[in-house]
């Protein structure tokens, strides 16, 4: 058992704060469980994982808990368009899907941001601009990048659908406590190297199952440097490493993202607030079940080459040969084939089809002007289908404010109205068979952006250059970048 | 949910590894709302070509089979939270995953929709995929053992999950009964602690 005064991680002091009663019975412990049921605080919703949650409710006849503890909002199927309001009610399955989001929201009176309103968003982008999350809260939604809100040092986890209509009626869950994991990040980032490649070469590097079931907390001068967005960027990926929670503890850049947000506390109540969050950092000496370490002073933009995101590799690096490891060679082979690609071949020689800046991971406002600050001047390249999808109608109108649309639009990018479009390829943002992506999403599973689409995954400027040169390129190497 | 107690069954063999949800269960499918009758979407991409026609592949054949046991490799289910990839296993027939490991999200749909998962080493799964080849496995939940022939193997499940799986209960309901007033009591602890979580949503 950890007393009070034992040193903790980030990550115990949350979920210490969370546990309404242990549970016995779960196993690897001697003498304590580590399973819980603890408090669920807040929970988003969106209509692709919830409508049987909802339909569970009505069939059991339960009613929500704790109504303005939940946020739902549509973004997984609906259109990017720029004239989707007016083809939504009848725009088939995903239509449906949305009509039955907000009917079912309605019915059980949940605060709801329809598609029409300004504050759409992926809800990974929308929750914590919006100032829903906070430090020190559990967060749950049903959505594995969930991990996003982490950036806080918010408990924040993906959930399923049963899960989901568990939350809505009880606010609690059953859940193990992790195993830690401490990633020391040291060194600086170059120009146009961000936390995108940062948490590529992590996964490249360590594995992608490196974290599974784990919480990572990201630590290290250079995660106190970044903006909440690259913290964002970088927790959204720890569950491409197997994470079930990606972490960075909160100091003033935290204190200041939030200051003044609509749903975050206002006035003295914000201080009240505050002053918990600054307790909440990792005390020194608290000990992890494993640590490992990067450093970033040499990193270089990085992408990926194949269908697994730890196939990564430095943009002025080769497609790597077939390791040793008789299964390894075998889903090497696997993946060169399905990417249509040769091992050896530098990767700037990889031409791509389609471009997509946008998503949950890398849709924000910093993404977008590192995106645009590429394409100013420039011209997509001939035959290449680029689109710039902001990750919320609020990034979309603040990218519009300076002028980003215009720099996108001149350059010959589809600027798009908000949504997970081709990240998950739910709506008709998709991928065709053998079409290639420079992507700036989390996956680049098979199939992920289309049935046959092939994704290299990337940072948004890396993204950028992919569009401006038709084929992978090394942003670095661009003259007259003009922020 | 229908309790799990044993299974004695033919077995599909996925033995790669990282199939992941998008391959279990593809994206576009998610526009169904039914959970019912997605198992014809198990797999879809590795069953149908993009014309629409067959193609010949394990997993029909095992359907064949009858089996309801899957036996695949190292982090099975990884990716995604769509319960989806669970709903579809199960109305394809399978009740038990054996795997190396899993997606967290995925092994926890798993428990909530009496889909047995079970972690093996890779030796023992190798073994339990060389007999499940041609023959029955069986999966005894109460004993905590598999049975291949002759040889009876242990494997190792928490009692929490074990209990979930063999009393088959609805998780809501048990957690309104047996901790309702526990909910209760810690969030007036939190209230009264974090008030700025108790304020009315301005949206």
């Amino acid at each position: 058992m950890t007393t009070a005064s034992a040193p903790r991680t980030l990550y115990r002091k949350l979920w210490d704060s969370h546990v309404i009663e242990v549970v016995p019975g779960a196993q690897g412990e001697g003498e304590e469980s580590r399973a819980a049921l603890i408090h669920v605080d807040r929970h988003l919703l969106h209509e692709c994982s919830t409508h049987q949650s909802f339909e569970a409710l009505r069939s059991n006849g339960r009613s929500v808990h704790r109504r303005e503890t939940h946020l739902a909002v549509p973004d997984h199927a609906v259109s990017t368009a720029l004239d989707r309001l007016s083809i939504a009610q009848d725009d088939g399955a995903a239509g449906a899907q949305v009509a039955r989001l907000a009917s079912n929201v309605a019915e059980f009176d949940i605060p709801y941001v329809p598609l029409d309103d300004a504050r759409q968003g992926i809800v990974h982008v929308m929750g914590p601009e919006l100032g829903f999350t906070l430090p020190g809260i559990t967060l749950a939604c049903g959505d594995s990048h969930t991990s996003t809100h982490g950036a806080f040092g918010a408990l924040a986890f993906g959930i399923g659908a049963s899960d989901c209509e568990t939350v809505l009626a009880t606010n609690a869950i059953v859940q193990s406590r992790a195993k830690t994991v401490k990633v020391e990040l040291s060194g600086t980032l170059g120009a146009h190297v961000t936390s995108k490649d940062v948490a590529l070469a992590l996964i490249g590097r360590y594995g992608a199952g490196f974290a599974t079931g784990c919480a990572v907390e990201f630590t290290g001068e250079a995660v106190r440097a970044m903006s909440m967005a690259a913290r964002m960027t970088l927790c959204n990926m720890a569950i491409e490493a197997g994470a079930r929670i990606g972490l960075v503890a909160p100091d003033e850049t935290t204190i200041d993202y939030l200051r003044g947000r609509p749903l975050a506390p206002q006035g003295e109540m914000f201080e009240q607030a505050a002053a918990y969050w600054r307790t909440l950092a990792s005390d020194p000496g608290a000990e992890y079940d494993r640590t490992v370490a990067l450093d970033l002073d040499a990193l270089a933009p990085q992408i990926t080459w194949g269908t697994n995101p730890q196939d990564a590799a430095p943009v002025d690096g080769t497609v790597p040969a077939a390791p040793e490891d008789a299964e390894a060679a075998r889903q090497h082979a696997k993946a060169l084939a399905y990417m249509g690609i040769e091992a050896g071949m530098p990767v700037t020689d990889i031409a791509v089809d389609v471009v997509f800046i946008g998503s949950c991971t890398n849709g924000r406002i910093e993404d977008l002007r590192a995106a645009a600050a590429v394409a100013r001047g420039r011209k997509v390249a001939e035959g290449v289908r680029a689109l710039v999808v902001p990750g919320s109608m609020a990034v979309r109108a603040q990218a519009e404010a300076e002028g980003l649309d215009t720099i996108f639009t001149e350059a010959g990018f589809d600027w798009r109205m908000a949504g997970c479009s081709m990240c998950v390829a739910m709506n008709e943002d998709r991928l065709a068979e053998g079409e290639r992506s420079a992507s700036t999403s989390n996956r680049n599973f098979e199939g992920r952006q289309g049935r046959g689409g092939r994704t290299h995954l990337m940072s948004p400027a890396m993204a950028a250059a992919a569009a401006v040169t038709g084929h992978i390129a090394d942003v670095r190497t661009l003259e007259e970048i003009v922020a | 949910m229908k309790p799990f107690e044993s299974l004695t069954s033919p077995v599909l063999l996925l033995r790669e590894n990282r199939i992941d949800t998008d391959i279990i269960y593809p994206a576009r499918f998610l526009l169904i709302m039914q959970r019912e009758g997605l198992g014809q979407y198990f797999c879809a991409d590795r069953r149908v070509d993009p014309e629409g026609n067959a193609i010949a592949n394990p997993i029909d054949e095992a359907k064949e089979r009858g089996a309801g046991i899957l036996i695949a490799g190292r982090e099975f289910g990884c990716g995604s939270s769509r319960e989806q990839a669970v709903w579809t296993i199960k109305d394809f027939g399978i009740t038990c995953v054996i795997a190396e490991s899993f997606g967290e999200i995925f092994q926890a749909n798993c428990l909530r929709n009496g889909v047995l998962p079970i972690v093996f080493d890779p030796a023992t799964l190798e073994e339990l995929a060389a007999f499940g080849k041609d023959g029955e496995l069986s999966v005894d939940l109460v004993a905590r053992t598999i049975t291949a022939g002759e040889k009876v193997i242990d494997f190792e499940i928490s009692d929490n999950a074990r209990e979930r799986l063999l009393k088959g209960w609805d998780e809501t309901g048990m957690i309104q009964s047996r901790w309702g007033t526990a909910i209760s009591t810690f969030e007036e602890g939190q209230r009264a602690a974090q008030p700025w979580l108790y304020e009315p949503l301005a949206i």
